[in-house]
């Protein structure tokens, strides 16, 4: 398969970057890893007349810590937020995360502000930046704007994204003492895309109540969501078995869940509940082990 | 409109004009004549077209020949040297590593960045690695063994894994 003839561009800075993106009309895309577009490009569901390859702005490529945030350039790869030493100091859980992206081969290319950008439904980072509460910061030639998590996955494949901007980095804000964070994914067995994926993030207190909590679910919906309904059901509350199972009942809501070709929506209510109920209490588990997230420095 | 790009393949530095629409499978193959590489599924999932780019396994069907402008690729030609296999080459001929061996060249090259980032797998580390690579022959017991024998011959051999890249 060939894509369609295209005109590649390829520049050094984010301000030469965004001088292109309004000069060269409105038929361009940017090219981050490459390995949703590029797919597309060859099956032709898109046929831009101008490609924009981030690939040389270094300052989308920053890992670092920043002000009790985690800081990701857009072009971060999967396999550099697996194996980053800053990443894992700051914030193992996400390690973990970028290590059950589909395989070693598309993790050393697929880039984290591609994947959010991109916005597909059954994309796993969704999940983890909607529980982790990110921010993502885009620019324009009239300066930046940040997004919250909670705004950026509009619909299917469609972020929050103006047209002439683009994504340079996430921020995610490290976490309150006595966190414990779990990633639960239902893969495909083919693309290994999660069929369903549950990011489930609790802060508990001393005796085990839940002091805070947040679950972004991917994959089961037309882009992914917070699960609102469960997290009210649990805050004040110590989270034993009982309680996470009546929580998970309502992991469905506000999610519109068609069936498709593997799973009819049923199947996927019931997976979606069921992933929600183990992921809490795996995160649960983790908590009363001590196994807790790297903390935030006191302010 | 074509662009010239520069990339040193196998060790050779090579400058050719494309059109920036040229895959670098294509490029490995038709520009280069260097068919070591397959094409499999031609759809990111199969891995036989694995090479390694600047040191990564990559998935060159997956890739614009005008994104590898600078790189480093090895191939499976790459890795021979002198007429000797490289040590993941010869353990998977004595290991039965390979059936009808299209997807072979793939596999050999996910293996080499397998055993850079675990020199010393265990079977599991090994199965997670090779996600990205699909063989229809062996039921992969023979690529695993074979994967297993070349930590262990080259750690004897006290052979960087990096050796032959």
């Amino acid at each position: 398969m060939f894509p369609a003839s295209f005109d590649y561009h390829k520049p050094g800075s984010i301000e030469e970057a965004l001088e292109l993106l309004t000069t060269l009309g409105a038929d361009v895309k940017l090219l981050a890893g490459g390995h949703s577009l590029v797919p597309a490009l060859k099956l032709r569901l898109t046929q831009p007349k101008h490609l924009i390859d981030l690939a040389g702005i270094a300052a989308l490529k920053t890992v670092a810590v920043r002000e009790n945030r985690l800081v990701l350039g857009a072009m971060t790869t999967h396999w550099q937020v697996e194996s980053s030493p800053v990443v894992k100091a700051a914030l193992p859980y996400l390690c973990e995360v970028a290590g059950l992206i589909a395989d070693p081969q598309v993790r050393n290319r697929g880039t984290i502000g591609g994947s959010l950008v991109n916005a597909d439904p059954a994309a796993d980072y969704p999940a983890s930046i909607l529980a982790l509460d990110a921010e993502m910061v885009c620019v324009g030639r009239g300066g930046r704007r940040i997004v919250h998590a909670r705004d950026w996955f509009q619909g299917l494949l469609t972020a929050a994204i103006e047209e002439h901007e683009i994504l340079s980095e996430i921020r995610i804000p490290l976490l309150p003492p006595r966190t414990a964070a779990t990633y639960l994914k239902l893969r495909h067995p083919a693309s290994r895309f999660a069929v369903v994926g549950v990011a489930a993030i609790v802060t508990v207190t001393q005796d085990q109540r839940c002091a805070e909590v947040r679950i972004g679910i991917t994959g089961v919906g037309s882009c992914a969501k917070r699960a609102g309904s469960v997290e009210q059901q649990l805050v004040g509350h110590r989270l034993d078995a009982t309680r996470i199972e009546a929580a998970s009942a309502a992991a469905c809501d506000g999610l519109e869940i068609d069936g498709d070709m593997h799973f009819s929506a049923e199947d996927k209510e019931q997976l979606c509940r069921t992933y929600v109920r183990r992921a809490l209490l795996r995160t649960m588990h983790l908590a009363e082990s001590g196994a807790f997230q790297p903390t935030r420095n006191a302010p | 409109m074509k662009r010239t790009i520069s990339v040193t393949v196998n060790g050779k530095v090579r400058r050719e004009s494309v059109e920036p629409r040229l895959l670098l499978v294509h490029f490995l193959r038709d520009v280069l004549r260097l068919t070591g590489t397959h094409v499999g599924c031609d759809t990111s999932q199969c891995g036989a077209c694995t090479v390694s780019m600047n040191g990564l396994a990559v998935k060159s069907c997956t890739i614009l020949a005008v994104q590898a402008d600078g790189a480093e690729i090895t191939t499976i030609e790459g890795l021979a040297r002198d007429g000797a296999l490289h040590p993941i080459q010869a353990a998977f001929r004595e290991h039965h590593g390979l059936q009808c061996g299209f997807c072979t060249p793939g596999m050999i090259m996910a293996a080499k960045q397998l055993l850079e980032r675990y020199p010393a797998p265990t079977i599991e580390q090994i199965r997670d690695q090779l996600d990205g690579n699909i063989c229809r022959c062996t039921g992969y017991h023979g690529i695993i063994k074979a994967i297993e024998a070349a930590a262990r011959a080259m750690a004897e051999k006290g052979q960087a894994p990096t050796t032959g890249s």
